[in-house]
């Protein structure tokens, strides 16, 4: 009887399951079901057993376990009628895996067998090789197949067929090809092409590394290559397959321009899929015969124009591969006009290999800038930083070049402002060669000279500033620009200050900050102003593209770097401390603190992590990277000040330190009190901090650090004076001086100290241990810090003083946080 | 060789699901289109994908065939065959499959001859 046919059970089944409106009801469909069939197992019911199987797998096709079944399987395999027998099989096969134990019970075909146990692959050689001969397409096919997978396992096998079979297999591909039309095998209009293929693929195994075996099947192949139909998709897998063989049996050039030719065609054909497998066996190629594929080069750049986005990212690496310095400028150029058409997703990828080909390829800087500003103009929005921070590097270099570029992204800027990496190019190039955009110099005769007033070039700066798509960095990079305009545009200097005021009150604390600083050395410092903005140094490529590529060791010291490390003090007047702040030369000092953020961030200043000071580095230069940290955030308190706060304007008890310190920051008085007071190079400084350094002491001694109240209780007061020898940054000496406020004699006096990992303590012992009462004396002790993490991390330390009050035992606890920076 | 052979419709519900390598059953549920170091193959007929898992260097183009010619045969088969015929007679299906592919590779290419052994075991039932 047969269970689907007649009272089908499966059938209602399948459409109870099929009738489920929810995941839910289908699950409770399903449990039904295999509730029923659990219990028919248990009864060891006979009659429906098959029908059982077929529902069950039915069900663990849904996903459903149906793991009590697989006994029933092996019942049904030893029933004795077909049908039975047949769902069995097939009940076996899929409900069960290699993990279950019963599975060894079924038989595994030879090919299996010899994947699993290669030593097993010469007892099949010679039937192997016997099935060959065979007519049968069937038969053939599988044979095929089995040697193909005995060469993969066994060089002997390879070696034994080779001799003795690659003739009758170019026979068989033979016949096969020029077979007759055979309406049994025959697939639009080619035989068997599935036998082709694996005629093909066996042949490839025989020839790869075999100059006799190739040698011999050359004509067959050619014939294939040229005879094959290629309007329908069998007869491509054919062409597609001898393709594959050509490339990888042994060198016959003629053979291979024909291959590749077959794999131009496919890359003009209609065919999705045969586009695709063109492009991906061109990639393969290409390391064969590079100057074949190049011929294709041209329907390539098509296949990147194509509508379909996996054949368009395949064309695009596959031409990637083709760039040459010969073809490098015609392919840029129209990459680069099929940007301004490409789909937007696509536009990624386009942009960064264009930028690879441009910045691996360019020859002359004039190309890779005019190149770049299309990229940008174009695709601004998808370029990645570096890119556009190798632009600016590339920029500076070209001194000759200063004005075309300026002057070619004053236009750019005007039709593609909506381009972020466009506009902050842009910027930095107006706020560095801001008059040769305005005074046209160093014209090219390619150039149509422009007209471009100071507010002209103002007024694109400011757009950019205002613009609300433009993120933190680029109007950072727009308020520096502007700083260096007041300066090269004095006429602008007003305008330019009333732009800065507007962003005082920024809600972003970085612009917030920068404007006031800004505003103030336009406003106030007009002498020094100059100095201060003047033109970058040219950006040193060997050091960019050194951090670029990840080496962090790569500080190699410039001119800038040398003239920052003069001894004595003096900052060399073209390389003034905040300009240091400004470019890259405090970068070339060692500097831990740099080496992980892109140029461009020291440049703006946008990352506040303490500037370098290494041994070696003299006073002046120490105590100018202080007035830069000062200049970056504005309250540092002055040295008398009792606490001290890396940043007074988030820690509220320093609200009127910090008050204090903006108030000044913004008086005039106290500056030019102070400029009269200070020697000379020390200007800049001082009226730029609070505090001065004592030029006498500093010269003698290294930098100099104000004294702190470390811990003052209401009997206790301990004062920390600092001192750094000579020659090691690294360590600090603290005096710490001990003050008893009490009426009460203090005895057995013990100061204790911690510090956390990356700080060293040394503590030598106490000038005595008893402290006498009203501050009539003070017990000194001194203690050496080592810090490891100079310039990164600030000193902190917890203390504990214990001594005892007329025999009562006390213990007081702190801990010190205030120490001054750059410890 | 094919890994696997899977038929879905456009909702994802599998219809038919052969597996010639062992393989976890949770790696079953989360195919995907590069899975592990092999491909597949996939080819949409009216809401039904045919996907085939086959290796990185096997041909593209001729497991293409090979899906046309599997559902050539079913169509001749269940004459002009639908999603429906699949759900409903999917151990013929799988019976049809057998006489195709056999361990994972091609062993029968004649669309006559896979017909009429299935014609002789229809008789048989």
């Amino acid at each position: 009887m047969n269970p689907f046919s007649s009272g089908t059970r499966l059938r209602d089944m399948i459409r109870a399951i099929r009738a489920c409106k929810t995941a839910a009801e289908e699950r409770a469909v399903v449990r039904k079901e295999s509730a029923a069939i659990r219990a028919a197992v248990g009864e060891s019911d006979n009659e429906y057993r098959h029908r059982n199987l077929a529902k069950l797998m039915f069900i663990h096709m849904l996903g459903y376990p149906t793991h009590f079944g697989q006994m029933e399987c092996l019942k049904l395999i030893a029933a004795s009628g077909f049908p039975e027998k047949r769902i069995g099989y097939l009940g076996l096969m899929l409900l069960l895996d290699e993990r279950q134990e019963v599975l060894m019970l079924a038989a595994l075909c030879s090919i299996r067998i010899i994947k699993k146990v290669p030593d097993l692959a010469e007892n099949f050689m010679n039937p192997a090789a016997s099935l060959l001969k065979e007519k049968h397409h069937g038969v053939l096919l599988t044979g095929l197949q089995l040697c193909t997978d005995l060469c993969k396992v066994s060089e002997e096998a390879l070696e034994y067929f080779r001799k003795k079979c690659t003739e009758s297999v170019v026979k068989a591909l033979k016949d096969v090809a020029n077979s007759p039309y055979a309406p049994e095998y025959d697939i639009s209009g080619i035989t068997d092409p599935f036998l082709h293929i694996r005629l093909l693929r066996f042949l490839r195994i025989l020839g790869h590394g075999d100059a006799d075996a190739s040698d011999c099947m050359n004509d067959i192949l050619a014939q294939v290559a040229t005879k094959t139909e290629s309007n329908k998709n069998a007869g491509n897998a054919i062409l597609y397959e001898c393709v594959e063989t050509i490339m990888s049996i042994e060198d016959n050039s003629g053979l291979r321009v024909l291959a590749i030719n077959i794999l131009g065609r496919f890359l003009s054909n209609r065919d999705n899929n045969i586009r695709y497998v063109a492009l991906n066996m061109l990639m393969r190629a290409i390391t064969v015969d590079a100057q074949a594929v190049q011929r294709h080069r041209a329907t390539i750049l098509e296949c990147v124009k194509d509508s379909d986005a996996s054949i368009r990212k395949r064309a695009l690496e596959l031409l990637y591969l083709l760039v040459n310095e010969s073809n490098v400028k015609s392919l840029t150029k129209e990459l680069v006009e099929h940007l301004e058409v490409s789909e937007q997703e696509f536009k990624g990828d386009l942009t960064a290999k264009i930028c690879s080909i441009i910045e691996k390829f360019s020859t002359e800087k004039i190309w890779y800038i005019d190149q770049m500003l299309k990229v940008l103009s174009e695709a601004g929005n998808f370029v990645k930083d570096e890119v556009w921070h190798a632009l600016i590097v590339v920029i500076s270099n070209a001194s000759n070049l200063h004005g075309y570029t300026v002057r070619s992204l004053y236009k750019a800027v005007q039709t593609s402002g909506e381009q972020e990496s466009l506009v902050r190019v842009a910027v930095w190039c107006i706020g560095e060669y801001g008059e040769m955009l305005v005074n046209s110099t160093g014209m090219l005769d390619i150039e149509e000279p422009i007209t471009v007033t100071e507010s002209d070039a103002v007024d694109v700066i400011e757009i950019s500033l205002k613009n609300h798509t433009s993120d933190l960095t680029t109007r950072a990079m727009c308020l520096i620009a502007l700083l260096k305009l007041s300066s090269r545009f004095p006429a602008c200097s007003q305008r330019i200050k009333d732009i800065v005021v507007q962003n005082k009150g920024s809600l972003v604390l970085e612009l917030q900050q920068r404007s006031i600083e800004f505003n103030s050395i336009i406003e106030k410092h007009q002498n020094i102003r100059s100095l201060l903005v003047e033109r970058m140094p040219v950006l040193d490529e060997a050091t960019y593209s050194g951090r670029r590529a990840g080496s962090l060791s790569a500080t190699i010291p410039t001119s800038n770097g040398a003239a920052i490390n003069l001894p004595n003090g003096v900052a060399k007047p073209t390389a003034p401390p905040l300009v240091d702040l400004l470019d890259l030369s405090s970068d070339d000092a060692p500097a831990p603190s740099s080496s992980g953020s892109g140029f461009l961030h020291d440049l703006l200043g946008v990352d506040l992590s303490p500037a370098p000071s290494q041994s070696g580095t003299s006073q002046a230069q120490k105590s100018g990277t202080d007035v830069l940290l000062d200049l970056l955030s504005i309250g540092t308190p002055p040295a008398q000040s009792s606490s001290f706060s890396s940043d007074i304007l988030s820690t509220s008890q320093d609200n009127t330190t910090s008050s204090g310190n903006l108030q000044r920051l913004s008086s005039p008085s106290m500056p030019s009190a102070q400029i009269s007071s200070a020697a000379g190079g020390s200007p800049i400084m001082d009226l730029l901090d609070g505090f001065a350094p004592n030029p006498a002491t500093s010269d003698a001694n290294g930098p100099v650090y104000p004294s702190v109240v470390a811990f003052e209780s209401s009997s206790l007061k301990i004062l920390f004076n600092f001192s750094k020898p000579p020659g090691n940054p690294q360590t600090t000496t603290i005096q710490a001086t001990f003050t008893n406020k009490s009426p009460n004699t203090f005895t057995d006096f013990i100061f204790q100290a911690a510090v956390p990992k990356f700080l060293q303590l040394h503590l030598d012992p106490a000038s005595s241990n008893t402290l006498p009462e009203s501050g009539n004396g003070s017990i000194t002790q001194d203690m050496r810090v080592t810090n490891s993490q100079h310039g990164k991390k600030s000193l902190v330390m917890r203390i504990r003083i214990s001594y005892k009050v007329d025999s009562k035992d006390i213990l007081e606890e702190g801990q010190i946080n205030n120490f001054p920076r750059g410890l | 060789m094919i890994r696997f052979i899977l038929l879905q419709n456009r909702q994802g519900k599998t219809r038919l699901a052969k597996y010639y390598i062992p393989l976890e059953e949770s790696e079953k549920h989360k195919v995907e289109f590069e899975f592990r170091t092999h491909k597949v193959i996939y080819r949409r007929y009216a809401g039904l994908f045919f996907s085939l898992c086959v290796d990185i260097t096997d041909n593209e183009l001729a497991y293409l065939e090979s899906i046309h010619l599997f559902v050539e045969i079913l169509d001749h088969f269940f004459s002009n065959v639908c999603e429906l015929d699949l759900v409903f007679n999917f151990h013929k299906v799988y019976l049809i499959l057998d006489e195709f592919i056999l361990a994972g590779e091609l062993q029968e290419t004649s669309k006559r001859a896979i017909i009429e052994r299935m014609g002789e075991l229809e008789k048989l039932e």
